[in-house]
C-alpha cells in the first residue's frame, strides 16, 4: 500500500467516525446482531414448547409475553432474528455477487456479450419477481431457509448489475486501466485489481441495499405462508399472529416485536447507506 | 424516439413470452393433482370418481403430449381463455380475475400515484432543510423499511381494534347488497382507507428519501453552482434541480412496480381485501393450476402495461428521449 492510498483510507475512516448516520445505523445493527447471537442464553424456554399460560402479556419470565398457544415470544423472536440475518447475508450476498459478475463482464467486455446481458438484466428487472418467487415457492412442499435465501438472491440481482455495469463502463476508459491493458494484464485481473477497488464504496453500498431488500422480501414471503416449512422467522411470527387472532385478542406483544425489528434493522441499513454515501462522496457532506 | 420505443417493446415482448412459458411450466411442476384434489372434496364412490377423473383430465387437456399442451395454452391465451378454475369450479379463471381486478385498481392506482407525488414533493422540500432533514427523514427511513404487512397489521390494530373507527376486513360490509346506494359507497370507502393508507405510507417514505438524495446531488451539480454564482434566487435553482431529479424518480417508479405489487398482495391478505393478491393466495393454498397461472399472467401484463405508460411519460417529460439521445 502506498502512502497516498493509506492517507486516503485514514481520511475515510476519519469521516466515517464523524458521520452520525453511519454510527447510529451501525450501532443498531450491532445491537440486533448481538441479540441474535446470545439471545437464546437469555431465555430458558424453547420457542416451540407450550411453556406458559396462553396469550399472557410481557412479564418477568416471558419478556415478550406468550403466543395464543403459550409459547415464549421472546425465544421465537431471537430465533427469527437469526433467520433474518441469514436471509440478508446469503440472499443479499448472492444478489450482489451475481450483480457484480454480470455488471463487470457486461461493462468491461462490451459488444454482443454486454448486449445480451443487458437484455437479460432488463427482463428480470421488468418481471415482478415476487410473483415469480411465489409460484416457485409454492412448488416445493418442503422449504428451507437457505433455499429461500438462494431464490431471493437469484431474482434480486438486476438492480445491482445495472449500477455496477454503469460504473465499470465509466472506469474502463480511464488511463490507469488503459495502462494496465497495455502492460499485458489479463482482463480478469484488470477487473479485480484495477476496476473493483475503485468502486469499492459502490459495491459495499449495493450489498447493504440488497441485504435490506432480501430481508423484506423474505418477510413478505414468510407472511403469506411460503417461507421455511420448519423453524421460525420474523415473517412467520407475524403470519401466526394474524392467523391465530392476535388482533382481536389484543395480543400486541405477539405481532409488534417481529415487524418492529425488521423495520428497525432495514431502516438502520438504509441509514448507514446514506452515511456511507456522505463518507465516500465529499460533495454530499453536510457543512 | 423510434429506437427508444423499439428497444423497450422488444424487452416487453421477450419478457411476456418468457413469462407465459414460465407461467405454463411452473404450475405443472407443482405437487399434487388438481383433479384428484377436486374430486376428493366431492366424496364420490370409486367408480364414479374414476369416470369423472378421465372426463376432467380430458377437459383440462392433461392427457395430451406436453408440447401440444403448451401450444394450446398459447392458443387459448390469445383467445382470452385462461381455463376453468378447479377451486371455484366451474367458474372460468378470466371471470374470477375480472371480478377481482377493479378492487386492485381502486386500491393500487391512488396509492401508487399519490404516494409518488406526495413523496417527491415532500422530499424536495425536506432536502437541505436542516430541521426537517433531522426530524422527519428518519421517520421516512423507518417507513420505507417497514414490511407492508406489518404496517397494515398496526393500522388495523390501532384504528380497527383499539379505536374501533374503521373496519379491518373485506372491501365492503357483507351484510350489505352490492346495489349502488350511498350507504354502500360509504362502506366501500371505509373499507378502503386502511389498506390504502398502509400502501401509501410505505411508498411515501421511499419516494421522499429518494427525492431528498437526488435533490442534494442536483444542488451540488455545476449548473446549480453556476446559477448560484449568477445570483439566481434559491427557489429557481431548486425548481431546476427538481425537474432534473424527477427523471430518475420516474424510472424508479418503473423499477419499484414489482415491489409495490408484492406489497399490495400482502396488504390484501392482511385486510382480506378481495383483489388479485387475496385470490392468488387462496389459489396456491388450493393448488388451483389455472387460477395461479391466470393471476401471475395478469400481474405480468399489468406491470408491463404500467412500464409502457411510464415509458410514454418519460418521452413527454424528457426531451432527450424524443431526440434519440438516450438509448434506453
Amino acid at each position: 500500500m502506498t502512502r497516498a492510498t493509506k492517507k486516503k483510507r485514514n481520511e475515510f475512516l476519519y469521516f466515517a467516525m464523524r458521520n452520525n448516520k453511519l454510527k447510529i445505523g451501525a450501532v443498531i445493527i450491532l445491537f440486533f446482531l448481538v441479540l441474535a447471537a446470545v439471545g437464546t442464553l437469555l431465555t430458558k424456554n424453547d420457542p416451540e414448547t407450550f411453556a406458559g399460560p396462553m396469550s399472557s402479556p410481557p412479564s418477568a419470565e416471558f419478556w415478550f409475553g406468550t403466543t395464543f398457544f403459550g409459547q415464549d415470544v421472546f425465544s421465537q423472536f431471537v430465533i427469527g432474528l437469526r433467520a433474518t440475518f441469514l436471509v440478508g447475508a446469503v440472499g443479499g450476498g448472492l444478489a450482489t455477487l451475481i450483480g457484480m459478475l454480470v455488471g463487470f463482464i457486461g461493462g468491461y467486455r462490451g459488444g454482443v456479450i454486454d448486449e445480451g446481458l443487458n437484455v437479460m438484466t432488463n427482463i428480470v428487472l421488468v418481471i415482478p419477481t415476487f410473483a415469480l418467487l411465489l409460484i416457485i415457492s409454492a412448488y416445493f412442499e418442503v422449504r428451507g431457509l437457505f433455499m429461500e435465501s438462494i431464490f431471493i438472491g437469484l431474482t434480486a440481482w438486476p438492480w445491482a448489475a445495472r449500477a455496477i455495469r454503469a460504473q465499470t463502463l465509466s472506469l474502463r476508459s480511464r488511463e490507469f486501466v488503459d495502462l494496465a491493458r497495455i502492460s499485458g494484464m489479463k482482463p480478469l485481473r484488470i477487473v479485480f485489481s484495477e476496476i473493483a477497488p475503485n468502486m469499492m464504496s459502490y459495491l459495499v453500498m449495493a450489498f447493504i441495499l440488497q441485504f435490506g431488500g432480501a430481508i423484506l422480501i423474505a418477510a413478505t414471503l414468510d407472511f403469506i405462508g411460503l417461507g421455511p416449512t420448519q423453524g421460525f422467522s420474523l415473517g412467520i411470527m407475524m403470519q401466526y399472529a394474524v392467523l391465530w387472532g392476535a388482533l382481536p385478542l389484543g395480543s400486541w406483544w405477539w405481532f409488534i416485536p417481529p415487524g418492529a425489528a425488521i423495520a428497525t434493522i432495514v431502516g438502520a441499513l438504509y441509514f448507514m447507506n446514506v452515511g456511507l454515501d456522505e463518507v465516500f462522496n465529499p460533495k454530499l457532506r453536510e457543512t | 424516439m423510434k429506437r427508444y420505443f423499439g428497444r423497450k417493446l422488444l424487452i416487453y415482448v421477450i419478457t411476456f413470452f418468457l413469462a407465459v412459458t414460465i407461467d405454463w411450466l411452473i404450475p405443472r411442476l407443482m405437487p399434487g393433482d388438481p383433479i384428484q384434489n377436486m374430486l376428493a372434496r366431492a366424496a364420490l364412490n370409486a367408480n364414479a370418481a374414476e369416470r369423472m377423473y378421465t372426463y376432467y383430465t380430458h377437459a383440462f387437456q392433461l392427457d395430451l403430449p406436453v408440447w401440444q399442451q403448451y401450444l394450446s395454452f398459447w392458443n387459448a391465451l390469445l383467445h382470452g381463455d385462461l381455463g376453468i378454475s378447479t377451486y371455484l369450479f366451474p367458474t372460468p379463471v378470466v371471470d374470477i380475475i375480472k371480478a377481482a381486478v377493479p378492487f386492485d385498481i381502486f386500491l393500487l392506482l391512488p396509492a401508487i400515484l399519490l404516494s409518488w407525488w406526495a413523496g417527491n414533493k415532500f422530499g424536495a422540500y425536506a432536502a437541505r432543510t436542516k430541521r426537517l432533514d433531522n426530524t422527519v427523514l428518519p421517520i421516512a427511513y423507518l417507513l420505507t423499511a417497514t414490511p407492508y404487512m406489518w404496517l397494515g397489521i398496526l393500522l388495523a390494530w390501532v384504528f380497527g381494534i383499539i379505536l374501533g373507527w374503521l373496519p379491518i376486513a373485506g372491501a365492503y360490509s357483507y351484510t350489505m347488497g352490492t346495489d349502488l346506494s350511498w350507504a354502500f359507497v360509504g362502506s366501500v370507502l371505509k373499507h378502503w382507507i386502511l389498506p390504502f393508507l398502509s400502501l401509501f405510507l410505505v411508498g411515501f417514505g421511499g419516494w421522499a428519501i429518494g427525492m431528498r438524495n437526488m435533490i442534494i446531488y442536483e444542488l451540488e451539480a455545476d449548473y446549480s453552482h453556476y446559477l448560484e454564482a449568477l445570483g439566481a434566487p434559491r427557489k429557481l435553482i431548486r425548481k431546476y434541480a427538481f425537474r432534473n431529479a424527477i427523471l430518475p424518480q420516474l424510472s424508479g417508479l418503473a423499477l419499484q412496480l414489482g415491489v409495490i405489487v408484492a406489497g399490495a398482495l400482502v396488504t390484501e391478505v392482511v385486510f382480506s381485501y378481495p383483489g388479485i393478491g387475496y385470490l392468488i393466495l387462496s389459489a396456491i393454498q388450493n393448488q388451483d393450476y389455472f387460477l395461479v397461472q391466470g393471476c401471475f399472467l395478469f400481474i405480468i401484463i399489468g406491470v408491463l402495461l404500467a412500464n409502457f405508460l411510464i415509458d410514454i411519460a418519460f418521452v413527454i417529460v424528457d426531451p432527450r428521449t424524443r431526440k434519440g439521445m438516450v438509448g434506453e
